[in-house]
Order: structure tokens, then sequence, then C-alpha cells
């Protein structure tokens, strides 16, 4: 790793940390129950909403109505997704002419676009209308972020109310989330990414000359699509040049603000963030990697100063990083080193003044090896999984970084409002086994962890754990699933692997290199990203339903303080250890075999 | 932890003929409906069917495997499940022997059933088994109490060694605190009239025997929350072990080389990581956190309490007995000005002679240690003895023409009055002071002349302040309740340490401050033995009754202290907190033990599909098959080697909730990472030598 490389992620944690504290703070007003400077600011607005929406702001929901709620919204959500998406080609703002999304893709990208996952088994700037993006993809990259901070909230809650039979409202909680914190933030944050030259419009595609031109080999065809051959039996080709290319264009800014702040990762175009459109410069880069930790990050402190103790918040982004910065580092120095196989030939993959160095395949000459590495890293750890460089590419050891990131069940900072209440079950756990080792039934925050509470956290902790694995075996046994995998051996493994695991924790990047938009991975993927989805929130609704409707028990020397560095270091255990355990066995088979083979 | 009592029932943990026996039960408890009570042993029970079944296989010559590879998983997977029976048997089996211990106390005796409760009253006899509540028995002298009861009438020595170990005969008497009497207990001297309190099955040692013999052991709700987190981990392994067949089936098509991984393999990957280390001592755990109760003498009522006894925040004390020796004593002699220390001594010594109270001897015995005053005859100068009456509040005596008396300040105020004389204000200051401290003076007159003022103190026991402190490390609360003015209740409350003092206790005020606490969500621990503690003992969390105390008593309360000892609470706490720290901590050396088996079993399982794995190898083990092997013999002795350690408990210390979570978690998380990658190792390098790698 290069000096450049360690000071690129130092800076990086430097900006995030200065602005944790201010942002978590806002949204902590903007999410407090008592009228403050926030909410009165936008009251007007949101007391609107609620009078056209036909919401009693002052209503409170047991976790039941609560979870109820939000299934059925983001149901509605679902199906008006589909419905866009089949409907495009007799609806406006759809200036390429695109025909119907096929039932099996457009059912995936709705479920995938509801739950947070954006994984995209079509390609953005050839399938969709410029109204299926703005009206159904950028809607639902809100309210499914919105839905995580609902719940999240929802599940504070249920620390912070004593002997309560409710957890808020979903609606104020789904609006003020929007309202106060994905709106204002995306509008800053499109302004700043159109700035750095990111599109703004809705023109029809542009031809242009290309600058070289190049020449391709095609196959003549036949009218049923067979190659025509010749007498020989040869198959029949004809020379094509290639003078003029297609600029995509669109509403992009707007989509990618939210697509990065709501831990979305959808990308307008198909490469994502890689392409010159959606992340053009290094600043661009550096801001959109901003904006995936500034939420979930934040939200630490909120979570903090929403339980009354702000050490508490800070704890759980110290276990946050303390995982995130050794594998973020790992997976640089691992593209940094480059590929074993050049070593010996004549190739220098030293960084210079004139290049990267390191293994640059499937990278953004424009970001290099760290930029894409910590890209890499940041979109794992959240449930991003927005791109700027191909993962597929990666060194063995630089995918598995963001692999095992994802495995880790998306805690680490995580999806927006997910990820913090996934850390929180796995904190549930770790007090119980720490309050087991220390002689006392175990608290947390003020409330004792019993049975119930147990089994929720333990249902939240096992359902993204047992989806991999289970669609993973699925999909090696099957013909259909293995057709899309374009390598052999470990690698294809990894592909399958990569593809199950990021639907089942809800991150949405593509290892790449797998055939996905087929009628089998469609389905399997968007039962994985259902099933996880809803199944973990609901479980820490029904746990945060549980813990409202206990006493809190003061503190007192025999409680095992949740602050400290042994409890972070812990629960940073607890996560890897479950996550390690778990995914081992299968990791050996797909990346840690073609590790060890490389190095050999 | 140490009781220094004496027990007749005690029965060692690795006795010759329990082990003998929880060997035969282990074969016993194969049953698979015993099985399926524990979810992670169930996985392994099925996993041993299905490699026998595979052995059975490969014994006709279609084995995936070799025959005697897979015959050797089979042998250790079944020891496993073995082991672990061993361990509950070897828990039960201590209870079992008490048990037959005390049912050999119980035996039917023909009693002698009353008419009406008078000694005289007529007698029918008839088995004790047929004896009802209500029914009055007359007991004397050697005869065994037929049943629990209340006196009526009468008093006796009794022998209670048979529940309590205690061979002192106690007093039972009718009235008061000390009239309840227990089945099975033998009259040694004189005769009672006993009211019967309880049918037969439901008596006392009815009730201890079953709970000893874990007949009514339900799992406690700590022991539900972790056999749920122990299934899910379960679970989770079964689902990555069960997967990986179809993917080592697909990657070795992929590599093109290798075999897939067997099912014996899969198998003994999978009982390698589920923590079987845990599951299957966490039974035993349980058992003998109950046993460790009963040999400090406490008999609980439920493994609820000994759980819920760890928790508590807040330990109410009675102070005499608990935190002062029983009575107060006298520390110091202040005379009047003009009187000599040893003309006050000496007067105080001739008023206490004849005064057998433990504050009279006291006196008696500093003089003699202050002055070297012997104890004298009363007869000596015609001394003639005047008892403490209510009416006058003071004790004396007269010796020819000396009339000395002691009295509390008021009485002597008074008696000097009478007499036309007054107290000399600088005594009375002095009285005042000592009670300002927390102390009790007497004054004592010799004709109308004030001598001086005795200061009598509460003595707090030694050891019982460090003890205090170190329940406060534990985030234990310390409230000392007495009958005392809150004055003299705050200067010992401040002697001894404690956190805080109910003074002028009344049951009632007892049992609104248990309230209070547990309002604020805090679990309260109290002892007691009266009549009027059975509210307050009903209303608390933990609730140790004295044996010696009443039959209300004891049914309100959830424990029972055979030794009748207040400090006992204490212990009891300790014991709670041990049992689920040794959870905790087997639960966490249970987990961290896999990290090890998957470097023992990953490169050996795909070492045919893909040979470069085998630089996991880090143990450097022979073969692939002795590699999982050695695992699998790992996992299993390692539950006979904590066998020990479950049953006696890890040992507790008195420290913050951090301080004892790092030292845990330093000695079983990484002692559970390093103590397989050894023990492994050691096994690979025995079967090597065996020549069974």
């Amino acid at each position: 790793m290069t000096t450049f490389d360690f000071f690129q992620v130092v800076l990086y944690l430097a900006v995030l940390l200065v602005l944790i504290k201010p942002v978590g703070s806002y949204m902590a007003l903007a999410f407090a129950e008592t009228p403050n400077r926030v909410t009165r600011f936008g009251g007007g607005v949101e007391r609107l909403l609620y009078r056209i929406a036909g919401v009693r702001a002052d209503e409170q929901m047991g976790w039941r109505r609560y979870a109820i709620a939000m299934l059925l919204f983001n149901m509605v959500g679902m199906l008006a997704v589909y419905a866009l998406q089949r409907a495009q080609q007799w609806l406006p703002l759809n200036p390429q002419h695109f025909a119907a999304v096929t039932p099996d893709s457009a059912i995936n990208t709705a479920i995938s676009f509801i739950t947070n996952t954006n994984w995209q088994g079509y390609g953005g700037e050839n399938t969709m209308s410029y109204l299926t993006q703005m009206l159904g993809l950028a809607v639902q990259n809100f309210l499914s972020a919105a839905t995580g901070i609902a719940v999240l909230l929802a599940v504070v809650r249920g620390f912070t109310r004593r002997s309560a039979d409710s957890v808020g409202n979903f609606w104020v909680d789904m609006t003020r989330s929007t309202l106060y914190v994905l709106v204002p933030f995306s509008l800053l944050m499109s302004l700043l990414l159109v700035s750095q030259g990111v599109v703004q419009n809705f023109s029809a595609y542009v031809d242009v000359p290309v600058a070289q031109v190049t020449s391709m080999t095609e196959t003549v065809k036949d009218a049923a699509g067979n190659p025509l051959k010749d007498a020989a039996g040869h198959d029949v080709t004809h020379e094509s040049k290639v003078t003029t290319q297609t600029l995509p264009m669109g509403p992009a800014a707007s989509q990618i603000a939210i697509k990065q702040l709501g831990t979305n990762g959808g990308g307008f175009f198909n490469t994502n963030s890689a392409h010159p459109y959606e992340n053009p410069t290094p600043f661009s880069n550096f801001l959109e990697m901003l904006a995936i930790f500034l939420i979930p990050g934040g939200l630490c402190y909120t979570f903090g100063s929403m339980v009354g103790d702000r050490r508490q918040g800070w704890a759980i982004l110290a276990t946050m990083l303390l995982i995130f910065i050794p594998l973020a580092y790992c997976a640089i120095g691992a593209e940094q080193a480059g590929n074993p196989a050049l070593h010996g030939l004549a190739v220098d993959q030293h960084a210079s003044a004139l290049q990267a160095g390191g293994n640059m395949e499937g990278k953004e000459t424009r970001f290099g090896i760290a930029a894409s590495g910590l890209f890499a890293t940041i979109t794992t750890a959240a449930s991003c999984g927005a791109v700027n460089a191909m993962h597929d590419s990666m060194t063995p050891l630089g995918g598995l970084v963001p692999m095992w990131l994802i495995q880790l069940g998306e805690v680490v900072f995580g999806g927006v409002g997910s990820g913090l209440y996934g850390m929180l079950a796995f904190a549930v756990v770790a007090v119980f086994i720490a309050g087991l080792m220390v002689g006392r039934t175990p608290e947390y925050l003020g409330k004792k962890i019993e049975a119930h509470e147990m089994k929720m956290a333990s249902l939240a902790v096992l359902v993204p754990c047992a989806l991999v694995v289970i669609c993973t075996a699925i999909a090696v046994m099957t013909p259909a699933g293995v057709a899309g995998v374009s390598n052999p051996g470990a690698h294809g493994f990894s592909q399958m692997l990569y593809a199950v695991s990021s639907a089942s924790n809800n991150n949405g990047s593509a290892f790449g290199g797998l055939s996905a938009n087929t009628p089998f991975w469609n389905v399997l993927l968007s039962v994985c990203m259902y099933l996880s989805r809803f199944l973990l929130a609901i479980a820490m609704l029904a746990m945060a339903g549980s813990l409202a409707a206990k006493r809190h028990v003061p503190a007192s020397a025999g409680t095992l303080p949740t602050h400290t560095p042994l409890f972070v270091t812990l629960l940073a255990c607890v996560v890897i250890v479950v996550g390690a355990l778990t995914f081992l066995p299968a990791l050996a088979l797909g990346p840690i075999a073609e590790f060890l083979m490389s190095v050999r | 932890m140490t009781t220094t009592h004496t027990h007749v029932h005690t029965v060692r943990t690795f006795d010759r003929a329990l082990i003998l026996k929880a060997v035969a039960d282990s074969f016993r408890k194969l049953s698979p409906r015993l099985q399926f009570r524990n979810p992670v042993m169930f996985v392994v029970f099925v996993c041993s069917v299905l490699t026998t079944l595979l052995w059975v296989q490969a014994l006709t010559g279609h084995g995936e495997a070799p025959t005697s590879f897979i015959f050797w998983v089979t042998i250790w997977l079944w020891f496993t499940l073995l082991f672990a029976n061993f361990a509950e048997a070897l828990a039960e089996g201590r209870g079992k022997a008490q048990a037959a211990a005390l049912r050999s106390s119980r035996k039917d005796v023909i009693a002698k059933r009353l008419s009406s409760p008078h000694r005289e009253a007529s007698v029918t006899f008839t088995p004790s088994s047929e004896l009802r509540i209500g029914h009055l028995v007359l007991v004397e002298a050697g005869e065994q109490m037929p049943g629990d009861g209340e006196v009526v009438v009468g008093a006796a020595s009794v022998d209670e060694s048979a529940i309590t170990g205690e061979s002192a005969p106690v007093i039972r008497e009718s009235g008061g605190d000390r009239s309840a009497v227990t089945g099975g207990t033998r009259v040694l001297s004189d005769w009672l009239v006993v009211r019967i309190t309880a049918n037969p099955g439901e008596s006392f040692l009815d009730r201890m025997i079953a709970m000893v013999e874990g007949a009514s052991r339900r799992k406690t709700p700590n022991e539900i929350a972790l056999t749920i987190l122990l299934a899910k981990f379960t679970l989770i392994f079964l689902l990555a072990c069960a997967t990986l067949l179809p993917y080592s089936i697909y990657s070795a098509q992929a590599a093109g080389s290798g075999r897939p991984i067997t099912i014996t393999v899969l198998v003994a990957l999978l009982v390698c990581l589920i923590p079987t280390t845990i599951g299957a001592l966490l039974s035993a755990i349980g058992i003998a956190g109950m046993d460790r109760m009963i040999r400090a003498n406490v008999i609980a009522t439920s493994g609820r309490a000994v759980e819920a006894a760890g928790d508590v925040d807040v330990l109410l004390l009675d102070k005499t007995g608990t935190i002062t020796l029983g009575n107060r004593q006298a520390v110091a002699f202040l005379p009047a000005p003009g009187v000599e220390e040893s003309i006050l001594a000496d007067a105080a010594q001739l008023a206490s002679l004849a005064d057998e109270t433990p504050e009279g001897r006291s006196i008696v015995v500093l003089a003699k240690e202050r002055f070297g005053l012997r104890e004298r005859q009363l007869e000596e100068g015609h001394a003639e003895f005047v008892p403490f009456t209510a009416q006058t509040r003071m004790s004396g005596v007269n010796i020819g023409e000396r009339v000395i008396r002691k009295g509390a300040l008021d009485a002597v105020e008074r008696y000097l009055e009478a007499n036309g004389s007054h107290l000399p204000p600088l005594v009375k200051h002095m009285a005042e002071d000592i009670a300002r401290r927390g102390a009790t003076p007497l004054i004592v007159t010799e004709g109308s002349t004030a001598l001086g003022v005795i200061e009598l103190k509460d003595i707090v026991k030694g050891g019982i302040r460090e003890r205090f402190a170190e329940m406060r490390r534990m985030g234990i609360k310390t409230v000392m309740i007495t009958g005392d003015n809150p004055l003299t209740a705050a200067a010992i409350a401040a002697e001894a340490g404690v956190d805080d003092f109910l003074a002028e206790a009344t049951p009632e005020a007892k049992l609104k401050l248990i309230r209070k606490i547990q309002a604020e969500n805090r679990l309260v621990a109290m002892c007691g033995d009266g009549t009027n503690d059975a509210p307050a003992l009903a209303q608390a969390d933990v609730a140790v009754a004295m044996n010696t105390g009443t039959q209300a008593a004891k049914e309100a309360g959830n424990m029972v202290d055979l030794d009748s000892n207040p400090t006992k609470l204490i212990e009891v706490v300790e014991i709670g907190k041990q049992m689920l720290i040794t959870r905790g901590s087997l639960t966490t050396f249970s987990i961290s033990n896999d990290i090890a088996k998957y470097f023992a079993i990953i490169p050996a399982a795909f070492a045919t599909t893909y040979p470069a794995l085998n630089a996991l190898n880090v143990m450097k083990l022979a073969t692939p098959q002795s590699a999982i092997l050695s695992a699998v013999i790992f996992n299993a002795l390692i539950i006979i080697f904590l066998i020990p350690l479950a049953l006696k408990g890890v040992k507790y210390r008195a420290l913050g909730a951090g301080a004892l979570l790092r030292r845990n978690l330093l000695v079983y998380g990484l002692g559970g990472i390093a103590v397989p990658f050894i023990g492994i190792k050691l096994i690979d390098m025995l079967l090597v030598l065996c020549g069974l790698a």
C-alpha cells in the first residue's frame, strides 16, 4: 500500500467523523417527539401532508400495527414500480421508446427497490424510461431509506419507552425521515454532483462521432437468428466500422444523490458510479463515498442522543469503525499488491507518478486503486451497493473483503436505519453473553434481555445467514443457476455466492460476471431480498414492542457498561465470529481457494 | 465460599459409587425422547445415528469413505453424547444420593393422635401417612416427629440434624417464633403437642427431596434464553454444513478435480461446530447450582429463585445477628466528676454479677479486663440481687449498706429524684453524648450518687465491612433493618459500611420498603424468621427463611436456610451469580473453540478439490482423516474435562462488571481459541503414534 492510499482513507474518515455530530444531532431534532426548531420550521408542510393523507399524527401504534403499516405501504410501492415498468411504453418521458420490462425482471426490480437492495438485473440506460427511473425507482430510493429509518426509530423507542404499548407512528416516522432528512440532504447532494458534471436533463440520447474509428467482425445471421454458413460450413462474417457512439442522458443527478445517501445503490446507468456521467471526478467520487456513510454514521449519534446517553451511540460507531478500517486497508492493500499471476512477467505493477500500479483491471483510471478499493469497502460495509469499479475483477482477497462485509449482515454502517437496527440485534446477543459472564440477567440500555428478545435477535441474525447459504445451494444445484456463471472453478462459485449474499443482505452490489437477468436468478434473488428485508424488520419491531412494554432497570455497579472499549471489542467479535463461522466453509471454496491457488 | 457447618448428608462429587451409577445412567439417557429436550445434543444424536448407518453401509462394501474412518468418527460421536449424559447424570446423582439420605429419615411412624390440645387427652394411634392438616399429635422424648407442624402446648429439645445437619439440639416451644417443627426430627427430652400443618407428600421434607432430586426442576428463564441462542447457532451451522455438500459437488465439478465432501466429514464438521460443549453441560450446570445451594445448607424451592439471587440489587439485612454480634457489649466506663474509674467499674461489676443477660456479662468482663476485678460470690456480704423489672427499669444489688443500681438515663433520673437527689448535668451530658454516637448509656448509682456511665455498644461483626464493600463492587446495595432509633442505627450503619438503613423498623415498614425498591425495578433479597416477617418474605424476590423460624415464614420464603444464619444471604447471591457466570463462560469457550476446528477440518475436507487449501492446515495435522478425527475426539473429550468446572462452577470474584467481563473473556474467550489448537494437535500426534492417522 502506498502512503497516498493510506492517507486517502485517513482523509475520508476525518471528514466523515467531523460531519457525524452535526448530522446526527440534526436528525435527533428532526425525530424528536417534542417540538423544536427543526420540526417548527417544517411543521407547516408536515401538517399539510398529514391532512392530505388523513394521518392522525398523535396516534400511537403498537408494534404489530406498525409492522402491518410498513408491509402494506411497501407492498403498494412494489406494485407501483412493477406497473410503471410494465406500462412504460405507453407513458410519457420515454424518448428512447423502451419497451415494457419483462415480468420477472420487473418484479425483481420492484422488490429490489422497495427493500433498499437496488440489485439491478437490468441496464438502466437501455431498459428504463425516464419516467420509470424518476417516478418508480427514485421515489422508492427515498421511501425504502425512510422505511429503514422508521423501523430504527421504533426499535430505539423500544429502549426509551417504559411500560408502553406503542412504538410510534409509522406515517409520522416516514414523513419526517423523508421531509427533514432525505429530501434536503439529497437536494444539496444533487447540486454538488451537477457541479461536477453529472447530467440532469430529459433529452433524448445523443449520437456523437467517435474520436477513433474502430471496426469489428460480426457474424451474419438469418431471419431466425441462426448464423449463416458458407459453402465450406464456416460462418459468414462481415466487417463493420464503429463511427458513432450513443451518449445516454437523463435526470441522473437527482437520483444519484439519494442512491448514495439512502444506501440504495441502484445506478442510473448500468455501470453505476463507474460511469463518467454518474461519477465524473475524484471529488464527486469522494462526495459519493461520504454520502454513503453520512446517514448511517449520523444515526449512531442520533441513537445515542435519543437513548439519553451519547456514549452508547459512539460505542456502536466505534464498533463499526473497528471492523471497517482494517478491512478497508486489507482491500486496498490487496489491490495495490497487484495480480500475482503477472509477477513473473514483464509487467510493472508498482505505483509511480505515471500509474496507480496494482490491479487496475475493472477500475477507472480517474479513481485509481485507493478510491476504488475504498469505495468497494464502503459500499459493501453499508448496504449501498453502488460500485465505481468491478468487484469481479478485484484480486481474490480484494474481492473477499466486500463479499464478507456483506455477509456480516450489513451491520457495519449498513443500510440507512437497517444497519443500526441490525447492529442492535448483535448488541443484544453480545450483551446476553456478556451478562452471563458477569453473573447477571443481561440488560441493554436499561431493558432486561430475556427469552423473547433473544428469540427475535436470533431470528434477525439468522435470517440473512440462512438465506445466503440455502439460496446459494439452490443456485449451484440448478442448471439455470450455474448457467449464469462466466468463470470456471472457485471464481464462478464466488460469483454466485456474492450475488445471493448481496440480495440476502439487501446490499445490491453485483460481483459482475454473473448473467443474472434470467427468470431463475430474478426470482431467486427477489425471494432473498424480500424475506431478508421484511422478516428482519418484523423481528426487530417485535423486539421493540416487547422492550417498550418493559420497565426501566436503573444501572448499578453490577450493570455491564455498554459504552466501554471492552464492550466495543466484544460486540465486534460477536459480529465477526458469527460472520466468519457461518461463511468460512463457503468462502474457502470461493475467494480463499482462489487466493491460495494464486499465490502458490 | 467455604461453609463451616457440619453436614450429615454431604456427598462427595466424585464418589466412586456415584460415578458408576452415572455411567450406567448415561446409557439410559440415550433415549431419543430425552435427547429431544436439548436441541444441540439432539442434533448430535441424529448425526450419530446417521454415521452408524453410513458405517453399516461401508461394511457392505459401498462405503463413501474408509470403513475404519467412519467407524472411529461414529464411535466418538456416540462418546460425545455419552459424555454429555454422564455430566448430567453425575450432577443428578449427587442430588439423588442426598435425597435418599433424606428419605431414610422419613420413616412412617405411628403417631399418637390427640382428640384435643391437652397432653392428657385421649390418644388414638395413627400412621403418620394418614395425618392431615389440623390433626393434633403428642410427641414425647425419643420419638420422631410424624410430620410438619406447630407446637400448641409444651416445650422440648429437638434433634434436627436429619434436616439441618446441625447436631446440637434446639428448643421448640409453643407460641413465638420457635414453634415450628419439621417431620423427621426427633424429640430428645420432654414432650410437645403439635398441630400438623402439612398433608403427607407436601411436607418440608418431601419438598426438599423433590428439590434435590430435580423432580420439580424446570428450565429457568435465563436457561431458556440461552437455549434459544444455542439453538440459533446450531441452526446456522446445520445450514452452513448441509449446504456445503452442494457447494462441494459444484466445486469438484467446476475445478475438475477431487471428490465432493463425504457425509461423514460433513457430520463431523457439524458436530464440531455446534456448541456441544455448553449444550452438553448446560443442564449439569443448573443442577450443580441447586446442589451448591444445598451444600450451603440452603434449600431453594425453585431454580428460578437461585437464578434470581444472582440478579439481586438490594439486600435487606437484619442488624442483629447479621451485621452485629447478637447483643450490645460494654466498651467503656465513664466516671462522674470526682469519681475514680475503678470505683465505677467495681460498682458496675457488683451490680451486674447476677445479671445473666449478655449485656450484664459484658460489664463483668470489661471490669475484669480493665481493672483486674475478679468475679465475686454474691453471698459475700449478704448481697441481695435486685432484678430488672418493667416498672423500675433498673437492676442492681444491695450489699449491706451499699445500694447499687444501674439503668437507663430516664429511669435513673426518676430514681434519683425520688430519693431527693438529682443527676449531675455533666453525667447527663455524657449519657446523651453516648446515645448520640449510637451506643447505649447505662448509669450506675450508689445510694443517691451517680458514679458514672457505662457505654454499651453494638459490636459489628469482624469482616462484615469488607463483605459489604465487595457487595458494593458487585453493584449490590445493602440496607440494614433495625428496631433501633435512627440515631443509633445511623451510627452502626456507618460503622458497618452499609449503604442505607431502616430504623425503628416494623413489619409494615419493611414491606413498604421492599415495595418501594421493587417499584424502581430492582430485585430485593431478604431473610427473616418470624411470622411477622412473612408478608415481607412473600413480597421479596429472593426470600430466605430461617429454618428455626415459624412455618408461616418458611411458607412465604422461596429458600430455607437450614443453618439459620442470616449472613447466608450473601452466599446465596454469590451462588446465583456463579451459576450464570459458569453458563456464560462455557458458552464463550464453546463458540471460541470453533476457530481451531475450522483450521483442522476445512483443509482436510476440501483437500482433494483444492489442495492449495492445505495452507490453512496451520496445525500441520498428519492426514485429512487424522485431522477430522482429532477435531471430533477433542470435541468429545473437552466435555469430560469441563465436567468438574461445570459442577463446581467458575470461581466467583467480587469485581465490578467490567473487570469481571474482561477477566472471563480473557480466560474463556482467548483460552477457548487457544486450547483446541493445542488439544487437536496433541490428539493428532497420538493418532499418528497409534497408527490411526
